[in-house]
């Protein structure tokens, strides 16, 4: 086991997570793929903490950090789901076009 | 405070007996317990009849031999995913809960996996809801998602009350820290919250809407034959490993003079499993959209203060 | 060794999930499958002796994958599946973009000159981020509070549409709430 091969398998779930935050349409899928984003950081922050630094707390405080931005992430994301179907029935991002700027 | 130079002074049961002894211990030993409470609610609910003891092993076999059913178009991967994976679940809960003042398996973090197989099983209940593309079962697995959400952070604030008071995770810590005071003593919210959201975790007694008579057996209503039996083993089993875990947690675990240890923790287990039938079936079931805003606005508070209560304690010196 | 053959099968596993979320039709089918990328790596941090996060990730993704499904059921055409869609916009460039991201990572992680392990583990690897973040990294445990507290606040007051004057009235003196779900406690 060695810190690349973790380290690859997160580089592999950051890209995954990136194709579905870019190629899907409903609002709620694009937050999946940015769940999966912030999972290959919670896997690369383990490494870095077991295989670089174990002495020091710092990469277990990414973690942490990396869990409480999923939630947040969560929470404001759903928001503003419920924000804009009631406003106008939008339940995907290419019906809100009007708003990129 | 409790020595904290010392992490791990009990071995774990896996180090002790072996792997495989030690996971048949725990499996065997929450089957039982699942049985024991199972019966329990049979005589209680029979109004004292000891005849009934025996109508859970009758129903075992009943499950066992009785034809499946489907419906139209089940999720059938998800379907038995998550009736397979109640059961599990349940049994995984009891892995960190002292047997013999030993625990299948040790670490810094055990009240949280305690919490975590909860959080799992709540997940794998509202899938054997959505499962069988059947209405009734899929408004008891919604009722059962907001009951667990309204029900989750006030367990949550329980369990971390007795981590706070042991300054430790570790259920073996927690049984060494209530040496001298059994923590029922001082943290009485924490304790009656916990058997509560056990209960409304295995949506049994007072909590038992999700698969309420009102949306003809919701959650496990489209459930047969060994598939009901899975579901309904691991709500009995959850509920005894709840019942053995509030003993650790409160009751002081094993500790008791003259006899043995793990005979002491089995009696509190029981006695704790009676008490929660004997209350338990004494309510009626609650509608959930009345008693989900009691939790929230009056559980999350409550056990917020009393987590305030022992902390205050702790630094006083009280259970050092 | 066998430690070794469980972290590459789990960050298969993990890597397998995340693309069955944006594979398969059903939704509830996406959400567990991300749930089971998350429990994936969960358990290889438990591999890496990081216990409490593990588990504390398991515990989180799960209530969070719950109430996503929610979403997903709610938001969703076609929730269950029933049909083969696709929802893609642009689906090549994201698929290129996903890859050059990965093969740009990958061939960082395997040649950069890593630094070698500094210090030893600690005995307990809970021990050390509780006391961190109630010492020496409070600040990060302050600003997630204010944080947290602030999301709850702004995602009530995104997602709720009645105000109280949908509740008392319009000059604010009903004695009692007009509130679609009674509740349980006397108002």
């Amino acid at each position: 086991m060695t810190l690349q091969i973790v380290l690859t398998v997160a580089a592999a779930l950051i890209g995954v997570g990136l194709f579905g935050t870019l190629s899907q349409q409903s609002i709620v899928m694009v937050m999946m793929g940015l769940e999966l984003v912030v999972n290959g950081v919670l896997l690369a922050g383990g490494a870095a903490w077991y295989f670089l630094t174990p002495s020091a707390p710092d990469a277990q405080m990414l973690i942490v950090v990396a869990l409480v931005v999923m939630a947040v992430e969560m929470v404001m994301g759903f928001a503003a789901t419920i924000a804009i179907y009631r406003a106008r029935q939008v339940d995907m991002v290419d019906m809100a076009k009007d708003l990129r700027g | 405070m409790p020595d904290m130079t010392t992490p791990e002074t009990v071995a774990t049961s896996v180090a002790a007996w072996g792997l495989l002894p030690a996971v048949a211990l725990v499996v065997a030993v929450a089957l039982a317990l699942g049985l024991v409470f199972a019966a329990l609610d049979r005589v209680v609910v029979a109004g004292g009849d000891a005849n009934a003891m025996a109508g859970p092993s009758r129903t075992v076999v009943r499950w066992l031999v009785k034809q499946r059913r489907t419906t139209l178009a089940p999720d059938r991967l998800l379907w038995r995913v998550a009736t397979g994976a109640v059961p599990v679940l349940a049994v995984l809960s009891m892995a960190v809960v002292p047997i013999a003042g030993r625990t299948l398996w040790s670490t810094s973090a055990d009240l949280v996996w305690f919490n975590a197989m909860e959080a799992l099983l709540w997940a794998a209940v509202w899938l054997v809801g959505w499962g069988p593309n059947a209405v009734h079962a899929l408004v008891g697995g919604y009722r059962f998602l907001a009951q667990g959400l309204a029900y989750e952070l006030p367990l949550m604030f329980a369990l971390i009350t007795a981590g706070l008071a042991a300054g430790s995770l570790r259920t073996t810590d927690v049984v060494a820290a209530q040496a001298d005071l059994w923590f029922v003593v001082t943290m009485p919210v924490a304790f009656v919250v916990f058997l509560a959201s056990a209960a409304a975790f295995a949506f049994w007694g007072p909590f038992a809407a999700p698969a309420g008579a009102d949306i003809a057996g919701g959650v496990v209503s489209e459930l047969s034959g060994v598939e009901r039996l899975l579901v309904e083993a691991g709500r009995a089993i959850f509920l005894g490993a709840s019942a053995a875990m509030g003993a650790t947690l409160f009751l002081g675990g094993g500790s008791g003079p003259w006899l043995p240890d793990a005979l002491w923790h089995l009696l509190k287990t029981v006695l704790l499993m009676g008490l929660m039938v004997v209350a338990g079936r004494r309510v009626p079931v609650l509608r959930p959209d009345r008693y989900v805003e009691a939790a929230w606005v009056v559980l999350v508070p409550v056990t917020l203060l009393q987590a305030l209560v022992v902390a205050v304690l702790v630094l006083s010196g009280m259970y050092a | 060794m066998a430690g070794d053959i469980a972290v590459v099968t789990l960050g298969m596993l993990a890597v397998a999930a995340g693309i069955a979320v944006f594979v398969v039709d059903s939704m509830a089918r996406a959400t567990f499958a991300l749930l089971a990328s998350f429990l994936a790596v969960a358990g290889i941090l438990l591999a890496l002796d990081l216990v409490y996060l593990a588990v504390v990730t398991a515990l989180m993704m799960t209530m969070e994958m719950a109430v996503m499904a929610i979403f997903m059921i709610m938001f969703m055409m076609n929730p269950a599946g029933l049909m083969p869609m696709t929802m893609v916009h642009n689906a090549r460039g994201s698929a290129v973009a996903g890859a050059s991201v990965f093969t740009v990572l990958t061939v960082g992680i395997w040649t950069i000159d890593w630094p070698a392990r500094q210090g030893t583990q600690p005995d307990d690897a809970t021990r050390q981020l509780g006391e961190s973040i109630m010492g020496g990294h409070m600040l990060v445990m302050l600003v997630i509070g204010i944080g947290l507290f602030a999301t709850i606040i702004a995602g009530t007051v995104l997602a709720t549409q009645r105000g109280r004057y949908d509740r008392f009235g319009p000059e604010l003196d009903a004695r009692r709430p007009h509130d679609p779900v009674a509740g349980g406690l006397p108002r």
